[in-house]
């Protein structure tokens, strides 16, 4: 065994005292006024707003925000390309392939979320579910598909329902800093325009 | 008698010193704001997290063995690391073995703590931090000063200055220009990468899933297009089961920096599937050591609840007037007070000035997520000092002064002497250590020396 784990051992032998485990519930940990807007989608909404996150309700939608910022040409997972893809018209152009060598060509990313979390107005993104993760992450905008039935009322509801992926990341908003100054700036390395597309 | 980091506030440039209350400022406010306007019950909180972290530390051989366990079922490989060199070595000895020259880094203080770029660059390995101001601090080879906020001490001018002099565009002041530059250097660079290194939040003991946390992003931008994943990770990072988590991840974020959740919140328990294109094949999580089951064994073993959130160093009046560069260590602030003598180990004297820079008002105790009694703890350490009779870096050598006040000969010599002081003009560095770094804050009056003792003298004469 490793020398760490005898030092923490010898560490802790002459320790009488040790804490107990303490008692807590779950609904100690929630922040009720963020789950104060009525239904699941409504307080997902309110709260991924409030951390500059755009949520749109049609592909319509998406279509006319995209074209209005000229993001004409963009990444959309396979899965999706039906569904989302081939519905946007104005121009828009996809690839559903992800080619690492032109990253930088594609302006936006469609990609599937597995879950949301109302509580904070978060997108959990598995491992599993989407196709890459390059494509939800070097676009200026990410469009993550979320079905409402998957919204987590809290994030200990999300916890609970990690699984075994081996991978899951939560984005919550678009991608920030506030290192000079203070002054907060949108898209560091990840999207600068954060959109859940809920249907 | 000023210790080094009394000295090192009193030269803080003003601006310096500007910039850094209002960022300490700014962050006390935003945590204060979201913590309390979300919960009513932070201090139950609080103190539920630092009961949780207590537990787990009073149980860390069990909680370390568990989460090894689990993480080699999950297809990790686990090294340990019981000191710095041990740390840098082990990252070396995966890069060499899988021919890594190009290494991305998301920002961690444990890989500040093993000072592991000086060594991965002197070992032919290209190494970039990718957080925002960590790029800027490696830029201008300075250090981080603030747990959260790295470039707490620089204002936008000395980053448009930095940027400049590296060749990224021409000077520009503007905060979204200088993110933008940033963004558009590193992409290359993430994508050229071999390998990733990062640190970790927390630890599940329960699942074996290590969780990192950034709001740039840049975390999982280094874990993309990176074949290799090396996490280096403290052995107090434990925390018992995925539950858990749910609470510290809460409390970090809206203590940090009044998020209530930091925005990218990845939990990764192993290397990617195969139906994953990409994300590293390989995942290495070293745990360190370096001091922190001799600290567990200590009765400042509260410290090791910590959780990184920088709250007490934004309260901190003397943090805010002295900035993080004044506690000479990577951990500054009330926070590294404690800590930083405490890791130090054997030279627990270069940093024993430091619980003494504090006036004990408890303001970083009642911020702290996980409820650390920081007053009690550097009572606590002034007190090892005294009784070890460890001197404080700074301290006047007190032997001279021993041997004259014991040798009348001596004494009368230097009382004599005495006056020659006068002679020297102050700018002068007299060669006795730490008079001058004394004389830097006072001016001597004049040397009166000898008079007592010719004045007790002939009073005795006049009584006889
Ligand atoms: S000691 Fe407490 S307040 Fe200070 S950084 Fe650690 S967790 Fe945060």
């Amino acid at each position: 065994m490793s020398t760490v784990l005898d030092n923490v051992r010898s560490a802790l032998a002459a320790r009488k005292e040790k804490a107990p485990y303490p008692a807590w519930e779950d609904a100690e940990v929630v922040s009720t006024p963020k789950l104060a807007q009525g239904s699941l989608v409504d307080c997902f909404s309110a709260n991924m707003k409030a951390v500059s996150g755009l949520v749109m309700h049609s592909v319509a939608e998406v279509e006319q925000f995209l074209a209005q910022g000229h993001h004409l040409h963009g990444y959309c997972a396979p899965e999706l390309a039906e569904v989302i893809g081939t519905k946007l018209g104005a121009g828009i152009t996809f690839s559903t392939d992800f080619d690492e060598a032109c990253y930088d060509d594609y302006t936006f990313g469609i990609t599937r979320a597995t879950a949301a979390i109302a509580e904070s107005g978060t997108i959990v993104l598995n491992d599993r579910d989407t196709s890459c993760r390059l494509g939800a992450l070097t676009p200026w905008v990410h469009i993550a598909v979320v079905e409402a039935a998957t919204i987590h009322r809290t994030l200990g509801a999300a916890i609970a329902a990690l699984g075994d992926d081996p991978n899951t990341i939560w984005v919550t908003g678009p991608s920030k800093t506030a290192d000079v100054e203070g002054i907060l700036i949108q898209g560091v390395h990840g999207p600068g325009i954060q959109i859940a597309l809920i249907v | 008698m000023p210790q080094p980091i009394d000295t090192f506030a009193a030269n803080l440039p003003a601006g310096t010193r500007a910039t850094v209350l209002d960022g300490a400022e700014a962050g006390f406010d935003m945590r204060k704001s979201r913590l309390h306007g979300d919960y009513d019950n932070v201090d139950r909180l609080r103190k539920l997290a630092g009961d949780i972290k207590q537990h787990t530390l009073d149980h860390l051989d069990e909680y370390l063995e568990k989460a090894v366990g689990r993480m080699e079922q999950n297809g990790t490989q686990i090294h340990f690391a019981t000191d710095s060199d041990d740390a840098r070595k082990a990252v070396m000895g995966i890069l060499r073995k899988a021919n890594a020259t190009r290494v991305v880094k998301s920002k961690s203080m444990a890989t500040e703590e093993v000072h592991l770029n000086a060594y991965l660059e002197e070992n032919g390995v290209a190494c970039v931090e990718t957080d925002l101001g960590e790029f800027i601090v490696q830029l201008d080879k300075d250090t981080p000063s603030h747990i959260i906020k790295p470039i707490m001490h620089k204002n936008r001018r000395q980053i448009a200055e930095t940027f400049e002099k590296h060749g990224l565009g021409d000077y520009n002041t503007d905060p979204q220009t200088i993110t933008r530059r940033a963004r558009a250097h590193l992409r290359s660079r993430y994508m050229e990468c071999d390998a990733g290194i990062t640190g970790a939040n927390f630890v599940s003991a329960e699942s074996g899933r290590i969780v990192i946390v950034t709001n740039e992003g840049n975390a999982r931008f280094c874990l993309a297009p990176a074949k290799i994943h090396i996490a280096l990770v403290g052995i107090e990072k434990i925390v018992p089961s995925d539950r858990d988590l749910g609470l510290f991840l809460n409390l970090l974020g809206r203590s940090a920096t009044g998020q209530q959740l930091t925005i990218y919140t990845e939990f990764i328990s192993g290397p990617r599937r195969d139906s994953q294109p990409h994300g590293p094949e390989e995942m290495h999580v070293i745990f360190l050591d370096n001091g922190r089951s001799r600290t567990l064994a200590t009765d400042c073993r509260e410290i090791l609840r910590c959780i990184r959130c920088g709250a007490c160093q934004n309260v901190c009046p003397v943090y805010r007037q002295a900035s993080g560069h004044a506690y000479r260590h990577v951990y500054g602030g009330p926070v590294g007070a404690v800590l930083s003598p405490l890791l130090a180990g054997e030279k627990f004297a270069d940093y024993a000035d430091l619980p003494k820079a504090s006036s004990l008002c408890g303001a970083c105790n009642e911020v702290c997520p996980v409820d650390i009694p920081i007053p009690d703890l550097l009572l606590k350490l002034r007190n090892k000092a005294h009784r070890e009779n460890v001197p404080s870096p700074g301290a006047l050598p007190m032997q001279p002064f021993a041997k004259m006040a014991t040798h009348p000969s001596l004494w009368r010599l230097a009382m004599r002497g005495g006056a020659v002081a006068n002679l020297i003009p102050d700018s002068v560095k007299l060669p006795v250590p730490g008079l001058g770094t004394w004389l830097q804050q006072r001016t001597l009056p004049e040397w009166r020396g000898g008079k007592f003792r010719n004045w007790m003298k002939h009073r005795n004469g006049k009584n006889s």
